[in-house]
């Protein structure tokens, strides 16, 4: 088996999901496999039309800090997150959403994308898909 | 043994290095890959890519005054 990165993305904020798919995207181009666990917060940017509505992390201020950041990540030209999604999936990623997160939310199968979703599961999956995993984050 | 060219000129992290990766999965074995770039990060991380994927680089060229970076790797 070759080596592999999983990462658990329990945040929903802007900032957090590029990161999260930067790092998938990464590990994918330097010839890894690699999953992503989408948890709590996380779990709503997997609904339909909802991957890039997260606020940022911080100096959010209503909105305002990020649309500024909005902005100078099109000036930078930084890919959209539907793009980094795309080309995950096309790279051979693995998409994880949590069961539990969608009972407590309720949320049904039919709100998210899930042509995205490899797998349905809990702490099992991440726990098997992490096992032997050379590079495991949690953000 | 086809030529395979890509342009990711203007392009940041990681759409370089993905692109790249998209470009070598569809090629067969021998064909040449060149990757066009400006992100700095990418001309030193697209080889190191390529050596953790015993692919092997054929030569890293500098344009444009060192602006640009041309990178000829062999599937």
């Amino acid at each position: 088996m070759g080596e592999k990165t999983v990462i658990i993305l329990h945040s929903g904020d802007m900032d957090k999901v590029y990161s999260a798919l930067i790092i998938a995207n990464g590990a994918l181009a330097m010839g890894m496999e690699a999953s992503i666990y989408f948890t709590f917060w996380g779990l709503m940017r997997l609904k339909k039309g909802e991957l890039d509505k997260g606020p940022l992390s911080k100096m959010n201020m209503l909105g305002l800090g990020r649309q500024m950041i909005k902005r100078r990540m099109d000036k930078a030209n930084v890919a959209s997150l539907e793009r980094l999604m795309n080309d995950f999936k096309e790279l051979g990623g693995k998409i994880i959403a949590c069961e539990m997160t969608m009972e407590i939310m309720g949320l049904s199968k039919e709100e998210l994308r899930t042509e995205w979703i490899d797998e349905w599961g809990a702490v099992g999956s991440y726990i098997q898909e992490a096992r032997n995993a050379n590079v495991t984050l949690f953000i | 043994m086809a030529e395979v060219e890509i342009d990711v000129r203007g392009q940041t992290c990681p759409v370089p290095l993905v692109e790249c990766r998209k470009a070598l999965k569809k090629a067969s074995p021998g064909d040449l890959v060149i990757v066009k770039g400006t992100h700095p990060a990418s001309r030193k991380e697209i080889p190191m890519a390529c050596e953790a994927m015993g692919l092997k680089v054929l030569d890293i060229e500098d344009k444009e005054g060192g602006k640009e970076w041309e990178i000829k790797i062999r599937r």
